[in-house]
């Protein structure tokens, strides 16, 4: 009870200047305790009107009770904070103390299996809240005197911004906790699936969803087992990649497991970036070790071709490479599906490849795309890439466990099933870029 | 079966010492000999002999006490502590070779237990993500993984030229964890902690305790063959330095060769410069074929054994302890009565 008092003397000096002129929400949170927020429209708080909007509730504006007052130090997102114990203890009894092990993030529901939150931020806020169980140390006794000033300025901040946005900042909260003491996990391959769920994830949920407005066909064929997806590489930067991954993470739970080029991991920043978010090296033995352990891994085997061709090139396949991903997936007998991205080539038109610069700047090429001659009008929001319309089309899954793990060794199968994957995307891309009404709608 | 006799150097190291008082207390081992040229804390039951691996009266020990089980544990890496780099290598591989030579002529001898490390699989963008024992070892490599891959090999030709022998290589992961010091351990010592700027690597320790069992388990059960021994899991640098509390500075990639020498000279920190592409990759092993064949299980992950080296030490500054209580105050805010 020591926090509401700490929390009552503060919001009584705000009482003396505003309570006269300033009405509080009618609204009541779901778990019956009065909303302190402020009432903006028809004698409801900003949250509660858009609810209320939603539903077509009647409304019950003279609800408002006087005791509203006395109470509104105390927690207005009471729900919230129900639900957010309970999310502690079942995580801190059950998942929490074992080590979630590669199959935990790569197969299965990550939510229930490792006690991370598959959807970020935006979930309702009855899902499970990684919170740190109350034996990991600073637990109440640390604060029992109730004058925490973290708990003042938490306080004055929900009374500012209202129930959701403290609900939202106590997520961000437990991460930055998790990052700064650097209580988090990660598995055999480097993937960190705290920072991919927390950060990148909601980083790129915009250029997802309002950006490019991905859409996602024939989910279906994304196997359930472990499973080989291969896509057409596009766009100067690769974006696809990421686009892929966070759909595949849509559509199932699962990361997926990009096999990236020994280049990348070669790159300050990028290459350790990439293995946080789950990329793996192309090499046998990872490659072999990913799928072996049931993942979905992914591969672009166009490589870095792919991504640095000419805009009057597009859609149209490089050589895949030296069929080297048909060989791995063989040896795992797992089956490979063929995945066209329709879109990523747009988003950079790539006019020419400055060969001279790429070569003295050791980069496998070197990009001048249409952007760059708005940069002295534009500035670096030239640089943004085109928001050309983005669609994932998966194909029906090859199987390869019939052909046997000796197949692998074998050069004419490898080619010809490299033929007829590349073949296979081809024609799924001819048939989607033939389809489409217009490169940005 | 008679009882064992056996040889044990590089004893000064707390750790080995440690395995040595083990050995000695065990009712089915006679003789435990340890070697070294600075004489440990401690010993216990077992003799102790003040020699360097190059002085004959080590090869006329090993005969004249008829040793049977030989471990060679005195391969270090911390050039301060040896008096600079050259004089490392010369006792590393020349005082190896010498051990090895005199070895080689013990009737006795069944057993060598070969304390390697994992630095023999360097560090590269192009390393698997979990070594195996049966990749290859760095061709590159200089400094402590080239006198350990050489140590290694000498000890292959050894194995070779006496048949009857079972050399078992251990390669440990970087030790953390109880009182004895490690090269990485000062470096989470630091008040503040550099790496280097656009690079996070992977670490894997290997506890004490954990390395002090399988060197145990080694002798008395000699199997020969290459074993990788370190925590499961990793830890990436970053992640390492705020589970010790600690302010981490970025050093940029051209400036961290002056760091890292400068570190060196005011002692605060005593490592390998030649270990500094770790420093960028950093290194994880793959440990199935301790826990299938050897048949050991470590009992610390990489994780575990960090935090027990973070609790062993005294903390300073802003710590894991005082982070977690102002998380204890906001989950407390977060939990507060709903009235």
């Amino acid at each position: 009870m020591a926090a509401t008092t700490g929390g009552v003397t503060m919001a009584d000096s705000t009482d003396t200047t505003e309570t006269t002129d300033r009405q509080r929400c009618g609204e009541r949170t779901r778990a019956g305790t009065p909303c302190r927020n402020w009432a903006v429209q028809g004698g409801r708080c900003r949250i509660h009107a858009r609810r209320a909007a939603a539903d077509e509730a009647p409304a019950a504006a003279d609800e408002a009770p006087a005791a509203a007052d006395e109470t509104r130090a105390a927690a207005g997102s009471a729900e919230g904070a129900g639900t957010r114990s309970g999310g502690a203890r079942t995580n801190g009894a059950g998942t929490r103390r074992t080590p979630p092990t590669l199959g935990d993030f790569a197969t299965g529901p990550v939510e229930s299996r490792a006690g991370f939150r598959t959807a970020g931020f935006e979930g309702s806020a009855a899902a499970p809240r990684r919170t740190a169980p109350a034996g990991a140390g600073g637990g109440p006794g640390t604060t029992s005197g109730g004058d925490g000033e973290a708990r003042d300025v938490l306080d004055a901040l929900a009374d500012v911004l209202g129930d959701e946005l403290a609900d939202h900042l106590s997520g961000i909260g437990g991460f930055l906790r998790r990052r700064f003491t650097g209580d988090y996990e990660i598995d055999d391959f480097g993937l960190d699936p705290d920072l991919v769920l927390h950060v990148l994830r909601p980083l790129m949920r915009p250029l997802y969803d309002t950006w490019w407005r991905v859409s996602s066909r024939d989910r279906e064929h994304i196997p359930k087992g472990g499973g080989l997806l291969v896509a057409n590489h596009a766009g100067t930067l690769p974006f696809d990649g990421i686009m892929l991954n966070y759909d595949v993470h849509d559509a199932t739970g699962r990361f997926l497991r990009e096999l990236g080029a020994n280049l990348v991991f070669e790159t300050p920043f990028v290459g350790h970036f990439a293995r946080k978010s789950g990329a793996v090296l192309a090499s046998q033995a990872d490659a072999d070790a990913i799928l072996a352990r049931g993942a979905l891994a992914g591969v672009f085997p166009e490589g870095f071709k792919g991504l640095g061709k000419p805009f009057s090139q597009r859609y149209q396949l490089e050589r895949f490479g030296r069929g080297g991903f048909v060989a791995t997936a063989l040896r795992a007998q797992v089956p490979i599906v063929p995945v066209a991205i329709v879109g990523s080539e747009e988003i950079y038109p790539m006019l020419f490849d400055a060969r001279m610069i790429a070569k003295a700047l050791g980069l496998p090429y070197f990009p001048i795309v249409a952007q760059m001659f708005t940069l002295p009008v534009l500035g670096p929001l030239g640089l943004l890439p085109l928001p050309s319309k983005w669609s994932i089309t998966y194909g029906e899954p090859i199987e390869t466990a019939h052909l046997g793990p000796a197949a692998a060794e074998d050069p004419m199968v490898v080619f010809e099933l490299a033929d007829r994957v590349r073949d296979t995307i081809q024609r799924m891309l001819t048939k989607v870029v033939m389809g489409r009404q217009s490169v940005f709608f | 079966m008679r009882a064992r006799r056996i040889m044990v150097t590089g004893v000064a190291r707390p750790m080995i010492a440690r395995f040595a008082r083990r050995l000695a207390a065990r009712d089915d081992i006679e003789l435990v000999v340890g070697v070294d040229v600075q004489a440990p804390a401690r010993l216990g039951a077992a003799d102790f002999l003040r020699a360097d691996l190059d002085n004959p009266v080590v090869g006329a020990t090993l005969v004249d006490s008829e040793i049977d089980t030989l471990v060679h544990a005195a391969v270090h890496s911390r050039p301060r502590a040896a008096g600079g780099r050259r004089r490392l290598k010369e006792h590393n591989v020349i005082g190896s070779m010498h051990l090895f030579a005199a070895a080689q002529h013990a009737e006795h001898l069944r057993t060598l237990v070969l304390k390697s490390s994992t630095a023999v699989y360097g560090s590269s963008a192009g390393d698997p993500a979990q070594f195996t024992e049966r990749d290859a070892l760095d061709r590159r490599a200089r400094g402590f993984g080239r006198d350990m891959i050489d140590v290694e090999g000498y000890a292959v030709g050894l194995d070779r030229r006496r048949p009857d022998l079972a050399v078992t290589t251990l390669r440990f992961a970087n030790f953390i964890g109880g009182a004895d010091d490690a090269a990485l351990a000062g470096f989470f010592r630091l008040p503040v902690v550099p790496s280097v700027l656009g690079w996070d690597p992977r670490l894997q320790f290997c506890h004490a305790d954990d390395a002090v069992a399988v060197l145990t388990r080694a002798v008395l059960h000699p199997l020969g063959g290459t074993f990788n021994v370190a925590g499961p899991g990793a830890l990436y640098l970053s992640q390492a330095i705020r589970q010790a509390g600690r302010a981490h500075v970025l050093v940029p990639a051209p400036l961290v060769d002056a760091t890292a020498s400068l570190l060196l000279r005011t002692g605060r920190v005593d490592a390998p410069v030649d270990q500094l592409p770790f420093l960028r990759f950093g290194r994880v092993v793959d440990v199935t074929r301790l826990e299938e064949e050897f048949g050991y299980t470590p009992r610390w992950t990489t994780a575990e054994a960090f935090r027990a080296f973070l609790e062993h030490r005294s903390s300073r500054g802003l710590g894991r302890q005082d982070l977690l209580a102002l998380g204890g105050e906001v989950r407390q805010w977060l939990q507060r009565p709903a009235v």
